[in-house]
């Protein structure tokens, strides 16, 4: 293509600091952690209202404590998206040069 | 008896994850310096998130309605849509297509078109995307007020403004990658939403054995169970189609049209940090896709077993209420509340893929290369925030023309059948045929359009003019396979009479966009981990294909 993309000049004048900012960017924006985050509050709020659910509650769902099953699956999968996005975090490597930062 | 009772519980849980899409709009903000971060986000996302958003993109609410209303109507063939409809094509999109689509650094669908024939080719396409784009969100706006207003009680107005408010905000500020993030949230959310409702549905019905034996006795009776029961040229079948309708019409034409064309889509690949990463994004796609039925289908079937009367011509009892029945019989408050989550996050997924798409085409393809050039790119990026403002505004008003279809699945395949089915034949012509001149590429466009046109004309007309059955199409979901058809055979042929008579482009200016050629300039750095072997696109697509055809011998 003719025209230059918008991004290389972008990253033409990009000093490392504020490469360094877009890494930090970067990670606070990471959607994995928002969504272990909302996963988790679900979770919890589910697995406390299953557990004082009445019967009126459990009838309705054919038997099953399903708030109760519900809140402990969205919980658990809240936690492992949290323990990928905190184990392996985001490394920004699209300015080759810096790539090492994190 | 169809209005779902919130209480403050659930109500409570809604405007969390409102707040949470916000939230996301805000936090995409600050990666966003240059149009390319607004309309492609800067491409840079990882596979698994443009894979996800790829998948939801296209799991907005109608979809997810929809198809559980046909899973009660025809049963287990309902899986075609997802199966035989679906997975070929984004291998195919994955596989075959995305080297030319990620590797001519094309910023949207249209322009490969501009690339490849001519700009006339280019501003017709842009301009029937643009179309479709904004009366596409407008029928999700509008599907979405009408389950408010039903479930909740909210009024049409309200529910039209508070939903296009929400994505408004979260696309001028976020721009693809506000809208992005928000799919692959809305993707679990959706998932946590239908998941207690099938499994409280089964366990209410006796598990998948008391389900199969409740189906045999309904009125869809033992084919309802099968995939490919009934489908030989003239046997009947509850889809009203037969195997050649199937494979052709819907395997063929109207899914690789969609799948591999809609920009909506494709978008999110172009999105992806490499070409490894943009060859996986459908393929990652594709693996829920042939899960998600399960979560449609299923409870689909449920509420035909368990709710009397169910199918009624209109009123609470249609099919495409079997979700939200389904839903307010057996579900808590709190898992009701998310449920409901999931089913507003699905409408604003599906408008949203819209909006973003729709945005970066009259900003690229119309309003840069034509009417406005050689500005600076934060005029661009402006225009981009300005021109999202428009399309949701336009999208109000098409909200209006959708109310005015009864059958908003009819409408919706109406217009997929008038933009979609051309693009796929103009598109593998244009990507294996080297001889296609610039000007088959309009004519052939033009064609296809005009050849799906008078298939619908056909079976509308034969249905006022009351000729015996439809003129042989046996359903509307038919006439839409033989229309595309149509549309395809149309346009391969206009094409190629058109490539025949006028002149072809130079070899040198079709260099990495058709088969065969080669790019001067060297192919792009592979990204750190591109490498490993679970990540291999080719692995990853014919491990789709293999499962799609076991669940094809395990339903026969």
């Amino acid at each position: 293509m003719a025209d230059n993309t918008p991004g290389d000049r972008d990253q033409a004048i990009a000093s490392s600091e504020e490469a360094e900012k877009r890494a930090r960017g970067a990670r606070l924006f990471d959607i994995r952690r928002l969504i272990g985050f909302l996963f988790v509050v679900y979770g919890i709020v589910l697995v406390i209202v299953g557990l004082t659910d009445g019967k009126a509650e459990i009838a309705k769902a054919s038997g099953v404590h399903i708030n109760l099953w519900t809140g402990l699956g969205m919980l658990l999968f809240g936690i492992l998206m949290l323990a990928w996005a905190f184990g392996r975090p985001v490394i920004v490597d699209d300015n080759p040069g810096d790539a090492d930062k994190r | 008896m169809l209005r779902l009772h919130l209480n403050g519980l659930d109500y409570t849980l809604l405007f969390v994850y409102f707040a949470v899409v916000l939230a996301i709009g805000i936090a995409a903000r600050t990666s966003i310096k240059t149009s390319m971060d607004f309309f492609l986000s800067g491409r840079s996302l990882p596979a698994w998130v443009t894979g996800l958003a790829f998948i939801s993109a296209n799991l907005g609410a109608i979809e997810i309605l929809g198809m559980a209303a046909n899973g009660a109507q025809y049963g287990i063939a309902t899986a075609h849509f997802y199966w035989i409809g679906a997975v070929p094509a984004m291998v195919f999109l994955g596989l075959v297509m995305m080297p030319f689509y990620y590797g001519a650094k094309v910023r949207s669908v249209p322009e490969y078109l501009r690339l490849r024939f001519n700009p006339a080719t280019h501003i017709f396409n842009a301009l029937t995307f643009a179309l479709a784009s904004v009366l596409i969100a407008g029928v999700n706006l509008y599907a979405l007020a009408l389950v408010l207003e039903n479930l909740l009680g909210w009024s049409l107005f309200l529910s039209i403004c508070v939903a296009a408010g929400f994505v408004l905000v979260y696309i001028t500020l976020g721009g693809l990658s506000g809208a992005i993030y928000n799919e692959v949230l809305q993707f679990f959310v959706i998932l946590a939403g239908l998941i207690p409702v099938t499994v409280v549905g089964l366990v209410k019905v006796g598990g998948w054995h008391g389900l199969t034996q409740k189906v045999k006795g309904s009125s869809l009776g033992p084919t309802g169970l099968h995939l490919w029961q009934g489908t030989g040229i003239g046997s009947h079948n509850a889809l009203g189609s037969n195997w050649i309708g199937i494979v052709l019409g819907l395997g063929f034409v109207l899914s690789f049209g969609y799948w591999t064309t809609n920009f909506a889509e494709v978008q999110r690949a172009l999105s992806a940090k490499s070409l490894s990463a943009a060859q996986r994004t459908p393929l990652i796609g594709a693996y829920p896709k042939l899960f998600i039925p399960a979560l449609t289908i299923i409870p689909g079937l449920v509420a035909l077993v368990t709710i009397k009367g169910l199918g009624a011509k209109s009123g609470d009892l249609q099919y495409n209420n079997a979700i939200p029945l389904l839903i307010g019989q057996l579900l808590p408050n709190g898992v009701l509340g998310i449920a409901v989550t999931g089913l507003l996050a699905a409408f604003m997924a599906g408008m949203a893929a819209n909006v973003s798409s729709f945005n970066t085409v009259m900003t690229y393809d119309l309003i840069q290369p034509y009417f406005i050039k050689d500005r600076d790119d934060q005029y661009y990026l402006r225009m981009g925030r300005i021109v999202t403002v428009v399309g949701i505004l336009v999208a109000v008003g098409t909200a209006g023309i959708a109310s005015q279809y009864g059958n908003i699945m009819n409408y919706i395949q109406l217009l997929f059948g008038f933009f979609n089915a051309p693009l796929f034949a103009t598109f593998i012509i244009a990507m294996y045929w080297k001889r296609a001149t610039p000007w088959s590429g309009l004519f052939g466009l033009i064609a296809g359009t005009l050849g799906a046109a008078v298939i619908h004309v056909l079976y509308a007309g034969a249905g006022w003019l009351g000729v015996s059955p439809q003129l042989g199409f046996g359903s509307a979901q038919s006439a839409n396979f033989y229309g595309a058809i149509t549309a395809f055979g149309a346009d391969a042929a206009v094409m190629v009479l058109v490539s025949l008579v006028t002149a072809p482009k130079p070899d040198e200016e079709l260099a990495g966009l058709v088969w065969g050629t080669v790019r001067a300039e060297e192919p792009e750095k592979a990204q750190r981990g591109d490498e490993l072997w679970w990540r291999s696109p080719k692995l990853l697509g014919f491990g789709a294909l293999a499962l799609t055809i076991a669940l094809n011998i395990v339903f026969i």
